[in-house]
């Protein structure tokens, strides 16, 4: 028996937010003739069953182009494999890993997210499981650090968005965060979480807002009637904003040049929609647009205020709000760069949401 | 009438009564000066005269002219009538522009222009607002307040600071201006948010189909915002406990309305979303705060408004954002900071900022009154409109500069907001007296033929009043003794009884003149330790003679032969309930005579003859120099500074020591600058200060109920003090834990 083998196999990392639960799953590629003769068949299925899909049930998504390959992870190569499903199907879940006897495994399943302490009780008597509970936090840093650390395939995992003001010119470059310390860490998720971090060990939580995706989504649904993130997203992306928020020159015909503010600022989000005329006017786009606005410049708003109570000036956001949403990423870049006088950088990560779950992939290597 | 004004005009909707429309509202602010009656005293020319016969002085009534700043918040519908009513009034020609600024300023621009043949000056809406801020900060006492729901008093006003800089101005209106104020002159923008109540309004709108800002907030008050939002339990099953989160802290806004197929109710929606977005400011204020080390956040804009509900929950998030370091303020006459400053930018040749300004109680209507006064104008219709006065003082206000603390110094001793028994009982007691003070200021004018249909207006007027502030303690700042008694004194002045006390005051000063020497002589054959004891019995003794307690009104109304010696006889014998003249008299004996003592002087009559003359004639003796204070206007039987003067000078006819003193500088006679039967020691008149601060003052007298009692009990001097009162009142007596006639005698040194 080698040490690193002591670990044994499947290694899971799992994180339960408010409102998608994010798996990685490493697979390993250095089984050895002798180990696949010796792995059980539950386990065999499990990994099959993971790597030859991209879609689990009607709702569960592997995001195969997240794939890390030929990673090195306490001494086994393999690939890290990027899995998400609703919250809301937690229950079906703990089901399945029940009815293939997931415990009979002996693998010590680490879980983060406020869901690790939500559903313990419904692991341990539904599914026979005991979670190793994982702060999100703690996790969420090891594993920004870890992913940044072994980069993206070859590439870069951070970038940044160069040119931001300019729509033309702007376009996405990697950036090195080969010293990243200290970094205002953004956690856009349902709601916000803030972090100042100083180091490996020393971080703080500066603040959190309510005002995230969760409520992006959640009042989507509300004015549009639209059922899922994507569907938002897509109506955001064909609408004006402009329409329905009320801008600096829409009250001051112009720039407010006695406060320096800029015409195109908004003034007030969803202003216009104080007249009757103009609610009758706007469309599910434009609201669905000014929805994402709003929420987006606001987290700006926050973060920078923080960057600068942390005297911080590198500020890397993640989470899944911004998966697919150039959008938000480009705006964030663009008010970061713009309010800061071009002092505050706005950093991406391109595994966006899931780092919470490698770091708790991560924990249950390292207390091996 | 000169007539200055200033319109400051927005989209704000009109708040009260749901009967009404709600439609914009405009605030217009007019300087006028103000004709009133004003009692005047003036020496007889007595030479050749029988002078045993004839009253001590003459008093007259003249017109008096004054400035006072008006402000009238009234629905945009009423724009024209009101243009009307500034046309009939705008007499000074001189005056060529009008300065405007809001919303409302552009809008209505051609019309006021075309009716008033005045030009509109726009002025900008920031710099107006902050100059309004500053003006009130400076001028209003209890004009901030913090706000607390859960609380016996809703609201809780501050004390102002001497210092109102730097401080963060919030300004909630549809979007969210963040202002540092630095200085008079200096202000910054130093952020926003878009999130504001254009959002609130707008989002809330489109989510509910609910049009109107104050239906929205309503349909918030009555809502669960935990059916929308999704809380940290939701995604926790508990508590965040590794960050101490609460489990009903809010993790996502809205987090449970990500889906298509689940109906929420309106009230629900409408709550989360007020909850968000007073989240959000509070939040950001405080970052704001921190990074340019704020304490004082004072918010406004028609978000916060008059409206509890907003006020609720920005204090709540301000607290659990700066972790209860930061405290959320707000103002009372917020509305008006707009007009206030767009009629000071106007007025800035006649520089406003160098006067002293009072609020004037009888023709405001106070904080959210759901009654407000209807203007006159609009008597025939339901009135949606709301008052607020000011009236200018002749002299600059000052702090007492022998405070210890002017920024801790608060006048009052019983907070009748906070304490709901003592409000019941002097809401009452001043319920009961009110009849008689009404007969009292219709007698007081026997010549006049509409004297008693003015005093009944009178007491109509301060009864309502009374009843406003049953149902609303917290209309006109804290609720005190002095400020029910401020508000009587403006509401008799309102209805021109300047003076209802004169003639008693004139007839107390005569008999009590003629009573003068035989009390000195009798004085001075006492020996020194006797003599002290008397003098301070003397000045108790007089202090009995009150007409503003009703127990002695009663007396002397019935028993007019009521004298000092019977007064003398009344009073408790020693051990007072407050005694420390054993110290007092120690003080005389063994330390060096004051430099300057100021005396803060009570009753006309037997109290400053008989009582506090001697007093002061003692304190010269020992080559102690006296500054005699008395009020600068009329209230109850208080004696005035004009009378006061016409009384010295005629008791220096008759005794050497005054004389003399006079001569010389050692007794000097000011004004305090006040008109209340209380004392206010941070609003001064401004040579009182002067003369306090050359003439070394190291000893200060405080006499009577309304100055040594319901104010200045508790006031901290940097100097020695003085506090002398008889308790006139059984309640108070009983409070205090004594009776009816005990007598209050506070020496106190400051601790080195």
């Amino acid at each position: 028996y080698k040490l690193v083998n002591l670990k044994v196999f499947p290694w899971f990392g799992l994180d339960i937010g408010g409102t998608l639960v994010k798996l990685v799953y490493f697979e390993p590629k250095d089984i050895t003739a002798e180990e696949e003769e010796e792995e059980v068949e539950n386990l065999k299925s499990i990994r099959k069953y993971l790597t030859s899909n991209v879609a689990y049930g009607s709702t569960g998504i592997r995001d195969v182009h997240l794939e890390l390959k030929d990673l090195t992870l306490c001494g086994r190569k393999g690939n890290l494999h990027f899995i998400r499903f609703p919250t809301h199907d937690m229950p079906a879940f703990i089901q399945m890993g029940s009815e293939k006897h997931f415990s009979s495994l002996h693998t010590t399943l680490c879980a983060t997210g406020g869901g690790a302490y939500k559903f313990e009780q419904d692991f341990r008597t539904m599914g026979d499981l005991q979670l190793c509970k994982l702060d999100e936090l703690d996790c969420l840093i090891k594993g920004v650090l870890y992913i940044d650390s072994v980069g993206f395939n070859g590439r870069s995992e951070c970038y940044y968005f160069e040119n931001p003001t300019d729509a033309e010119r702007c376009q996405k470059l990697p950036f090195n965060l080969e010293n990243p310390y200290p970094l205002l860490l953004v956690n856009i998720g349902s709601g916000v979480s803030i972090l100042a971090v100083y180091s490996k060990e020393n971080y703080k939580r500066v603040t959190g807002t309510s005002l995230g995706g969760g409520t992006f989504f959640g009042l989507c649904c509300l004015l549009t009637g639209c059922s899922t993130f994507e569907e938002a997203l897509e109506m955001a992306s064909h609408g004006d904003s402009t329409k329905v928020d009320k801008l600096v020159r829409d009250i001051y015909g112009g720039d407010y040049e006695r406060f320096g503010l800029p015409g195109w600022a908004v003034a007030s989000s969803f202003g216009n929609m104080m007249s009757k005329e103009k609610r009758e006017s706007v469309s599910k786009e434009d609201l669905a647009r000014a929805t994402l606005v709003t929420i987006t410049n606001n987290i700006g708003s926050i973060a920078r205020m923080c960057a600068l109570n942390e005297n911080i000036n590198r500020v890397v956001f993640v989470g899944n709000f911004l998966r697919i949403n150039t959008i938000s990423m480009r705006l964030l870049a663009y008010a970061l760069d713009y309010w800061s006088k071009g002092q505050l950088k706005a950093l991406f990560l391109e595994h966006e949401g899931y780092f919470g779950a490698v770091g708790a992939l991560l924990e249950l290597l390292g207390s091996a | 009438m000169d007539l200055l004004t200033a319109l400051y005009s927005c989209s704000e909707k009109a708040t009260y009564g749901c009967k009404v429309k709600g439609g914009s509202l405009t605030k217009l602010a007019y300087y006028s000066t103000v004709q009133h009656k004003v009692a005047r005293v003036r020496s007889f020319d007595h030479s050749g005269k029988d002078i045993e016969h004839e009253p001590l002085y003459e008093i007259s009534v003249q017109e008096e002219i004054t400035a006072r700043l008006h402000f009238i918040k009234f629905e945009n519908t009423y724009i024209e009538t009101c243009l009307d009513f500034i046309k009939d009034h705008l007499v000074n020609t001189e005056t060529k522009v009008i300065k405007a600024t809001g919303g409302g300023a552009y809008k209505f621009k051609d019309l006021i222009e075309k009716k008033l043949g005045l030009k509109v000056d726009k002025e900008d809406v920031m710099t107006c607002l902050i100059k309004g801020c500053n003006f009130v900060l400076k001028n209003i006492p209890h004009e901030v307040f913090a706000y607390q729901k859960d609380s016996d008093t809703e609201f809780r006003f501050q004390t102002n600071h001497p210092n109102i800089f730097p401080y963060l101005l919030v300004n909630i209106g549809s979007g969210v201006s963040i202002v540092k104020v630095e200085t008079e002159d200096k202000f910054e923008w130093i952020g926003g948010s878009s999130i504001g109540g254009g959002t609130f309004w707008g989002l809330g709108a489109l989510l509910t189909k609910t049009k109107k800002f104050d239906e929205l907030l309503q349909l918030a008050s009555k809502g669960q915002h935990t059916n929308v939002d999704m809380l940290v339990k939701d995604v926790y099953g508990g508590a965040y406990q590794t960050l101490g989160l609460s489990g009903n802290l809010i993790a996502s806004s809205f987090g449970k309305s990500t889906t298509a197929d689940k109906e929420f109710s309106k009230e629900d929606m409408a709550k989360s979303l007020l909850h968000m977005i007073s989240n959000d400011i509070g939040q950001l204020a405080c970052l704001y705060a921190k990074l340019h080390n704020l304490d004082k956040i004072y918010f406004g804009g028609f978000f916060i408004r008059g409206h509890p509900v907003t006020m609720r929950t920005i204090t709540y998030s301000i607290n659990f954002f700066s972790k209860g370091e930061v405290q959320a303020l707000f103002l009372r006459h917020e509305g008006y900071l707009g007009a206030i400053g767009a009629f000071l930018k106007g007025a800035e040749q006649d520089n406003p900022n160098q006067y002293s300004w009072g609020e004037n109680y009888a023709g405001s209507s106070g904080l959210m009154s759901t009654s407000p006064d209807v203007f006159p104008m609009q008597r025939t219709r339901s009135g949606t409109f709301d008052m607020f006065e000011m009236d200018r003082l002749e002299r600059p206000l000052v702090n007492l500069p022998l405070l210890k603390d002017p920024s801790t110094y608060i006048p009052d001793t019983v907070d009748l907001t906070d304490d709901a028994m003592a409000r019941k009982y002097w809401l009452t007691c001043f319920e009961e007296a009110l009849d008689g003070v009404a007969k009292r200021a219709a007698a007081s004018q026997p010549d006049s033929i509409d004297a008693s249909e003015r005093a009944e207006k009178f007491r109509q007027k301060y009864w309502n009043k009374l009843q406003t502030l049953r149902q609303q303690p917290f209309a006109y700042g804290t609720l005190t003794v002095r400020s029910l008694l401020d508000t009587r004194e403006h509401c008799l002045n309102e209805f021109n009884f300047p003076d209802p006390y004169s003639k008693v005051k004139q007839k107390e000063n005569g008999i009590a003149l003629k009573c003068f020497q035989s009390v000195i002589e009798s004085l001075d054959s006492l020996g020194w330790e006797e003599r002290q004891f008397a003098l301070v019995k003397g000045l108790l003794a007089g202090n009995v003679f009150d007409w503003g307690a009703k127990a002695v009104s009663d007396v002397l109304e019935s028993e007019p032969q009521f004298g000092f010696e019977e007064a003398k006889s009344k009073l408790q014998e020693r051990p007072w309930l407050e005694d420390s003249y054993s110290q007092w008299l120690e003080r005389l004996k063994e330390g060096p005579p004051h430099k300057c003592a100021l005396i803060f002087a009570d009753n006309s009559g037997i109290d400053i003859i008989l009582g506090v003359f001697p007093f002061v004639r003692e304190l010269l003796s020992r080559g102690t120099e006296v500054i005699l204070a008395c009020n600068s206007g009329p209230a109850l039987n208080d004696v005035t500074y004009s009378e006061s003067l016409i009384v010295t000078e005629r008791i220096a006819a008759m005794d050497p020591v005054i004389q003399s003193a006079l001569r010389e500088e050692k007794l000097l006679l000011v004004q305090t600058g006040s008109s209340s039967p209380c004392l206010d020691l941070s609003r001064l008149d401004k040579g009182l200060a002067v003369l306090v601060r050359e003439r070394e003052t190291d000893l200060v007298i405080i006499e009577g109920m309304g100055r040594a009692i319901h104010t200045n009990y508790y006031a901290a001097l940097k100097c020695e003090s003085l506090k002398l009162a008889v308790i006139k009142n059984s309640w108070l007596a009983d409070r205090l834990g004594g009776k009816i006639f005990s007598v209050i005698f506070k020496y106190e040194v400051p601790c080195k």
